[in-house]
């Protein structure tokens, strides 16, 4: 296995070192090492050097609309973004409810190679609301799936959200409940408030949202599980989140890159490249939203990858899919609008996208600090440069990305999974 | 005037009271014997209505004709429900075709919007109606007869708007586009709205609107100088919008008592198509208060004016009834 010696990086954000990458580990850190004959020379060129980035929450599309993403290709996009681990989310099709297609999917993953795939194992059989899925069997199987959502689906009956957070305790799981009260968003299109009336377009209220994660919380702590909230939008969604912090119960909560940047007026221009599940919300949301990652209250960015073929939102905004693509613009979007702010430093994005993620995840190998005989999972993020968001340089399948044409910072060099580049230069290998 | 017309809000002062007045001066050839002008001749319009409304299609398709242009009907198949994919190979057909203007009636809010700023097409697009958003044409034409009885002056003579006049709107604002689209232009030519619905049908964020808004429209109506009646849909109340239909008309239904609390001069009005017993009792609706049917031969010279004004790439109305060439 080829060494590589990775020159005049800054660990989060610090004083620029060398980085030596043996053997899938993180061999030697110092200022000005030599390379051994066959070591391949990085130059970072004093980019930030972080731990690979972990996202909790990644839409791969396979097995069943291999014409919006593959694992082959969404995991090149999540390389191409700083990711060594995605955890694949359960609504394909076939639902990923059983033991055979999380294992298809983890295997898909290792045979890809280009990021580590922990898939996440549906909550109830098809998604459908009414029966436990045998989480056990997928707790069990090679995958070792510990993360289990209906995501795309709310698991909005209450008793069967209790027994599910109950049954999880077993094998240490935690349910990632996409928190949206069905009847409150029937044919919902975006964010309800000044825009949607003025709009036309059917309002999805902050309280569908509010609701099922105030009776999750509860529910939590009742049975002493663990909840994560997916991709939380709202003001009183972090208020919430914090309430429940602040007794001790065990909940966790994602916010993503495009709840850190983008609003609900983007919907006045009905261009369904801003339609998604949750909507985009409020400035003051925003802001809630950044706040709460700032202290804490929300743990980890996660970018709800949503990979859609062109047909799908080359139409009118209530005919189109939700969702957006954030891979590859994640950690550019992070930088944007909390390091470049002032509310984040780079070991915290550190924890944000990397650390918190894989100890909810519990993926082991993964969110280990940057330090010699750890796991040599790297991404070297040059900070210093801007580039404007072009749709069609991309890893993914789709080009469904709500950036496209905006100016963001940074740049992602190169990534390492076990020491092993899956990123040179800026292009994915 | 902009090359479309989506939205009401997309009209200035100056551009609503260009419409009212090319209106005004169009609407007179309905008297006379031959009702056609060639200002439009060569041009071809297509009707692209994706949800069907005969009343509103064949008012643009006479409106088109009257100025001579080619008219195409496309009635396209096709909802929100399904894929959308339909509005945009319908949208490249018709460019295929070289179509002048495209007026577009369809279910998904938005849909005239995509179409003008696409690519799909260059034809100017009119918004005939776009899910629970707008309805201009509506608008204008609901304004346009406001003008014509309550200007200052009179009968539209004098030109400008309708400020200070005391406008209410009743009923399923919630869902309506005409509603939307009344709401803004009225405000644009000076009036002041009264939204006027049970809680459940205002949108969240009407505050926003620059109206007002009441639940009770008995206190409404003793100062209303029009009464604007918007359909209620039965079905609603499967949706808990209100409890019943009889509690609906009891409460916002427009019956021959409320009618005597207006003004002698106020004009009772509705976008149609009315459910009679509903919102309107069948008594008030054919009263000499009602300019219902007056609404509907407005409309034709409404788009008339919208038509020639998009397409005849004039900010000023050239058209006189005296010329010559107007009456071949
Ligand atoms: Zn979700």
């Amino acid at each position: 296995m080829t060494s590589y010696l990775i020159k005049n990086a800054r660990p989060y954000g610090g004083e620029p070192t060398d980085v030596l990458v043996r053997d899938g580990v993180v061999a030697e850190l110092g200022a000005s090492l030599t390379p051994e004959e066959g070591t391949e020379v990085v130059d970072a060129g004093g980019a930030v050097l972080l731990p690979g980035l972990v996202d909790l929450h990644t839409h791969l599309r396979e097995p069943g609309r291999e014409d919006a993403e593959t694992v082959d290709t969404g995991t090149r996009a999540a390389a191409q973004g700083g990711f060594t681990a995605v955890h694949a989310m359960a609504n394909t099709d076939p639902v990923a409810d059983t033991a055979g297609v999380v294992e298809q999917v983890w295997r898909l993953g290792r045979e890809a190679g280009h990021c580590d795939v922990y898939p996440v194992g549906a909550v109830t059989v098809g998604l459908a609301g009414e029966q436990l899925a045998e989480l056990g069997a997928m707790a069990d199987s090679a995958a070792r799936v510990r993360v289990f959502s209906d995501d795309g689906k709310c698991v909005s009956d209450a008793v069967l959200m209790r027994r599910a957070l109950e049954y999880v305790k077993a094998f240490d799981g935690v349910i990632a409940q996409h928190a949206q009260e069905p009847r409150l968003t029937e044919g919902a299109q975006m964010n309800e408030g000044d825009l949607s009336g003025r709009l036309g377009l059917r309002g999805w209220p902050a309280v569908a949202e509010e609701a099922i994660i105030a009776r999750d919380c509860l529910l939590t702590a009742h049975v002493g599980s663990r909840l994560h909230v997916c991709h939380l939008s709202t003001a009183g969604s972090v208020d919430l989140v914090r309430w429940a912090k602040s007794n001790g119960w065990n909940v966790t909560a994602e916010v993503t890159p495009h709840h850190l940047l983008l609003t609900d007026d983007l919907a006045a221009t009905y261009d369904p490249i801003f339609k998604v599940n949750p909507p985009l919300r409020t400035a003051a949301d925003v802001e809630a939203v950044r706040a709460g990652l700032a202290d804490g209250t929300i743990d980890v960015v996660a970018t709800d990858h949503a990979p859609h073929p062109h047909e799908d939102k080359d139409c009118e905004w209530s005919a189109a899919a939700f969702g957006m693509l954030g891979l590859e613009t994640a950690l550019s979007v992070v930088q944007h609008t909390m390091v470049d702010t002032g509310l984040l430093t780079w070991e915290q994005v550190a924890d944000r996208m990397s650390v918190r993620p894989a100890e909810i995840g519990r993926v082991a190998d993964h969110g280990r600090p940057i330090a010699v005989g750890e796991p040599a999972n790297l991404v070297v993020f040059d900070a210093s440069v801007t580039r404007v968001v072009d749709p069609t340089e991309t890893a993914s399948l789709s080009r469904n990305n709500p950036y496209a044409g905006r100016e963001l910072p940074g740049r992602v060099v190169a990534t390492f999974l076990r020491g092993r580049p899956t990123v040179l230069d800026g292009k994915v290998l | 005037m902009n090359r479309h017309l989506l939205s009401a809000g997309d009209l200035t002062r100056d551009d609503a009271e260009l419409v009212l007045r090319t209106a005004e001066e169009l609407r007179s050839l309905a008297d006379r014997p031959i009702k056609k002008l060639p200002a439009l001749r060569g041009r071809t319009v297509v009707n692209l209505f994706f949800e069907d409304s005969t009343r509103t299609r064949i008012s643009f398709e006479a409106a088109a004709k009257r100025l001579s242009a080619d008219v195409i009907n496309f009635a396209a198949k096709g909802s929100s429900l399904s894929k959308g994919e339909s509005l945009k190979d319908t949208a490249l057909t018709l460019e295929a075709m070289g179509a002048d203007a495209i007026v577009v009636r369809h279910s998904a809010s938005g849909a005239p919007h995509r179409l003008a700023h696409t690519g799909w097409t260059r034809s100017s697009v009119i918004n005939a109606g776009d899910g629970t958003h707008e309805h201009p044409t509506q608008a204008l034409l609901d304004a346009f007869t406001m003008w014509r009885h309550l200007a200052p002056g009179g009968a539209g003579k004098s030109g400008g708007g309708l400020d200070g006049r005391r406008i209410a709107v009743v009923g399923d604002v919630l869902h309506s586009r005409v509603a939307r689209s009344n709401a803004l232009l009225l405000r644009t030519l000076g009036a002041e709205v009264t939204l006027v619905a049970p809680p459940t049908l205002l949108p969240v964020g009407v505050e926003g609107w620059d109206v007002e808004t009441s639940y009770d429209l008995d206190s409404v109506l003793p100062k209303a100088d029009a009464v604007m009646m918007l359909r209620v849909q039965r079905e609603r109340m499967s949706d808990a919008y209100f409890p019943t239909v009889r509690e609906y008309s009891r409460r916002y239904g427009l019956d021959s008592r409320r009618m005597g609390l207006l003004q002698e001069h106020a004009l009772v009005m509705h976008p149609g198509p009315m459910v009679r017993g509903m919102e309107i009792t069948a008594d008030v609706a054919d009263s000499s208060r009602s300019v219902i049917v007056e609404q509907v031969t407005n409309g034709v010279a409404v788009r008339m004016a919208v038509l020639y004004l998009l397409l005849a790439g004039s900010s000023e109305p050239t058209l006189t009834t005296s010329d010559p060439g107007a009456s071949e």
